[in-house]
């Protein structure tokens, strides 16, 4: 007679699993366990931390980015002035851009919250802190003045003379920001606004100017943290320590730590290039992480994914003992 | 209408088998049938649950026990203390490096009761609780990512906003935003892993440690008293 294979179900029934259990004990004393736990866990701790610490590596500001690769700082610049850069054509929430979420199909979430952190790159990122010194430039009434049109045609000519003078792939490396490099051309008050931008952040000003436009309190780096994103520098950064999404960055951290590793599964969906060249890539790994996450949660009611440890009687060494004294 | 609940003459406490009528009574009487003293707190389990892989969720409990300690040091010092302190960035330490052993054992935890099937005999939401739990750890662990007001966290910022933009939540969970994402990391989420953790070891203690997966009925370890064969001295 062939032995009935054991029941895999959640379901309470009348049999050993579901019954208070009714045979030989030991004696365990989990408070004992949770006191040598806490201690032989401190030490741990105690050990890692004495022995490895923890990385610091300092941020990034905006006064360090215009000192250290001005070319791509102005070239950045001059993109949030004339509405070009990623952050400025991001879309929800920051701004309205037709086309611009990220979508499965005919679901569309991003757009869901509206535009709940107005970000206008041009008036908050340039031209609202350069207003801010004692001597504004005077170019800023001919900008201000001018039709999007004409602002748009500076802009474009002067972002082509830019990265002609400095192409993209080398601009970050240029610790110098040349003038005479860059073609002339009509490019109206764009050079003045850049410039002077690029002068303004490199004493330092910028930084506080922009955080400011929240007010005297404000912990939203937001306009920050996109404004340095947009260029190539920061990128260019987080590229040689390894933490861009393409170099399972999300899962790293700076230095030889351990980083989140137990984001390895995330990271994983980004280097598929079907999936992490996808222009709706986020979208895709964050749906594919909930349904897993949801599988998971339920593979007691999954056939199949339930009964793999039968299958595979791991559980065996884990009993070893039990089952030696059956 | 109000019930008089005075003891007759001669009468002591009332029996637990006795009605009771009142909100705060019947949810006594069934805490006291779901969870008695002696099975919140025993002295004993099962022959069965001798082994290492046991260890590892009491583990993660200790782990999250110096979690929580280094993290409300460093919280009550602010997020940029441990910058300029050598004890603050030695506490900071001690917080990374506990919340590493907790992911460690938790997931040592997770496959093991997986390979034990350890949802069985109505164990379910013990199972799911535990997932749950897992699940909000790493959110929780995010967000102390984005706390550490260096380069990590502006780049993790930066990067992680359009996973969260792209599922319309990136304005509520503004991963740039110090302010929000300071209250995410010391309130809401450590709220709601300690409320879920605590929740799944009161189910385990309700439904106890789930027996091997090819004990039989006829195994001398069921057939024999408990009390005649309990094995001394503690794992």
């Amino acid at each position: 007679m062939s032995k009935e294979p054991a029941s895999m179900t959640w379901r309470k029934k009348d049999d050993i699993a579901s019954r208070p259990w009714k045979g030989r004990k030991r004696e365990y004393d989990l408070f004992k366990e949770l006191t040598v736990g806490v201690v032989v866990v401190g030490l741990l701790v105690i050990g890692f931390a004495a022995t490895f610490g923890s990385p610091d590596e300092p941020s990034i500001t905006l006064k360090a980015w215009a000192v250290a690769a001005p070319a791509d700082f102005v070239t950045t610049a001059t993109a949030e002035l004339g509405g070009t850069s990623a952050t400025a054509t991001y879309g929800a929430p920051y701004n309205s851009t037709a086309g611009a979420g990220q979508s499965i199909g005919p679901i569309s979430l991003s757009g869901l919250s509206g535009v709940q952190i107005p970000i206008n790159t041009s008036v908050d990122l340039v031209t609202g802190p350069l207003s801010l010194q004692a001597n504004p430039p005077s170019e800023l009434a001919q900008w201000n003045s001018a039709s999007a049109d004409q602002q748009a045609a500076w802009v474009t000519a002067y972002s082509d003379a830019l990265t002609a003078a400095y192409p993209p792939d080398t601009i970050a490396a240029e610790t110098t920001f040349d003038t005479t490099k860059v073609a002339t051309g009509d490019y109206g008050p764009v050079p003045a606004l850049t410039t002077g931008l690029l002068t303004m952040a490199q004493a330092g000003a910028l930084d506080g100017a922009i955080q400011n436009e929240g007010g005297f309190f404000n912990l939203d780096y937001t306009k920050s943290i996109l404004f340095l994103g947009d260029g190539t520098y920061f990128v260019g950064i987080a590229n040689g320590a390894h933490l861009t999404g393409d170099q399972w960055g999300m899962m790293n951290e700076t230095g030889n730590y351990p980083g989140q590793s137990w984001l390895w599964l995330f990271s994983f969906w980004y280097q598929v290039p079907v999936i992490g060249g996808a222009a709706n890539a986020d979208i895709l790994v964050v749906g594919i992480m909930l349904v897993l996450t949801v599988l998971l949660a339920l593979v007691p009611f999954i056939p199949g994914l339930r009964t793999i440890p039968r299958w595979i009687p791991l559980h065996k060494l884990v009993w070893k003992d039990y089952y030696s004294k059956r | 209408m109000t019930t008089t609940l005075e003891p007759k003459a001669g009468e002591t406490a009332a029996p637990e088998t006795e009605e009771l009528h009142t909100w705060t009574g019947k949810t006594r009487q069934w805490l006291i049938k779901v969870l008695p003293s002696d099975k919140l707190l025993p002295e004993g389990q099962p022959s069965y649950v001798a082994s290492w892989i046991y260890v590892f969720g009491m583990g993660a409990i200790a782990s999250l026990v110096y979690i929580i300690i280094s993290g409300v040091i460093l919280s009550l010092n602010g997020p940029a203390w441990y910058h300029v302190s050598a004890l603050g960035h030695f506490v900071n330490s001690t917080h990374l490096w506990s919340v590493e052993l907790f992911f460690i054992f938790m997931v040592v935890h997770l496959w093991g009761k997986y390979w034990m099937a350890a949802w069985r005999g109505g164990r379910v939401l013990t199972w799911i609780t535990g997932v749950v739990s897992f699940a909000v750890s790493i959110v929780a662990g995010f967000t102390g990512y984005l706390l550490q007001t260096n380069f990590d966290s502006q780049w993790i910022a930066f990067q992680a906003k359009d996973a969260l933009n792209a599922v319309g939540i990136g304005a509520w969970f503004n991963v740039a935003n110090l302010g929000q994402i300071f209250m995410w990391h010391i309130v809401l989420l450590p709220l709601a892993v300690a409320v879920i953790v605590a929740l799944h070891v009161v189910l385990i203690r309700v439904h106890g440690v789930v027996p091997p997966i090819d004990a039989a009925e006829t195994d001398a370890q069921l057939t024999e008293t408990a009390a005649a064969h309990t094995e001394g001295g503690a794992r």
